[in-house]
């Protein structure tokens, strides 16, 4: 399975995305911002973690314009792979991949710490080796995770069971607590919460792996 | 010529920087703020010609965030 992970100026989670999906299976190559086009023949595009472009504008917002994000688009487009995490989820949203919107924290402070979570559906690539209901603890580090979006959106992603991972003690005013969200087709999952820091027993906790190793056991399948 | 963008966050956003803002200002002293909203102000310096239907898709595209954000353009 081959991984593209993007690198962003800015970008502070890449490396970390990297460890995961290699420890997972997953053949990877960096990708930079300016970089037009994807590498040949890759499965699963992954937008890390960090303070692209500064958070200038909005969160994500001048990472969603760059040319490698045109790119991405286009690679979900044609059903291909996305995981995006924490600034990776803020530009998934910014780049109309996934719905919604990621605002400042209800309570205006950064928030770093290792936060229980709920998987909500078991039905995508990324959230099969868990079941729905699990509890998870991943860590969250952000300052612009409050997921909002508008009554009718909500309603729609939950009619889908397109709400992926739930915050328990909802850390951030995210609405109806959402911490993960996915695409239309199910293979664009956007989250907050960092898999990729709980992936190896120096980590304090292998949660996380499942996930990885659940994106590159289908696209392995394939 | 000159554009000024007003970006503001939708009514029924709850803006918690607004709220921050109103508590502080009540902490000073200042009765009766019954609520702050924040936004933004862009100034664009552009090119003589340039169209409101531009500057608009600049607006839709980057400039603001429509899932969460209004604007409003001013030309001078």
């Amino acid at each position: 399975m081959k991984a593209a992970v993007i690198v962003f100026p800015g970008s502070n989670c890449d490396r970390d995305m990297a460890v995961a999906l290699k420890a997972a299976g997953a053949d990877v190559s960096m990708v930079w911002h300016k970089d037009a086009a994807l590498p040949e023949g890759v499965d699963l595009v992954a937008l890390p973690g960090g303070f692209s472009f500064g958070d200038y504008l909005r969160c994500g917002a001048i990472a969603a314009q760059s040319p490698v994000c045109q790119a991405v688009v286009k690679h979900a487009e044609r059903g291909g792979y996305v995981l995006g995490v924490c600034n990776g989820f803020q530009v998934l949203t910014e780049t109309g991949l996934l719905p919604g919107a990621l605002m400042r924290n209800a309570g205006l402070t950064f928030v770093c710490k290792s936060q229980s979570l709920r998987v909500e559906t078991s039905q995508s690539a990324f959230t099969q080796n868990y079941n729905a209901g699990d509890v998870v603890n991943f860590p969250i580090a952000h300052h612009d995770g409050n997921y909002f979006a508008d009554d009718a959106t909500l309603a729609m992603l939950q009619d889908a069971d397109r709400i992926a991972l739930t915050y328990d003690d909802n850390p951030n005013g995210s609405r109806a607590d959402i911490a993960g969200v996915l695409s239309d087709n199910r293979r664009v999952l956007g989250l907050m919460p960092h898999p990729e820091r709980v992936v190896d027993a120096v980590h304090g906790s292998t949660e996380g792996q499942a996930m990885f190793r659940g994106l590159v056991g289908v696209m392995a399948g394939a | 010529m000159k554009a000024k963008v007003h970006v503001m966050l939708k009514n029924g956003v709850l803006d918690p920087q607004g709220e921050a803002v109103r508590h502080a200002l009540g902490t000073l002293g200042f009765d009766g703020v019954q609520g702050v909203r924040q936004g933004k102000v862009i100034e664009l310096d552009l090119a003589e010609g340039t169209s409101e239907a531009q500057v608009t898709e600049m607006c839709e595209k980057l400039l603001a965030n429509t899932v969460i954000e209004s604007y409003r353009i001013e030309l001078a």
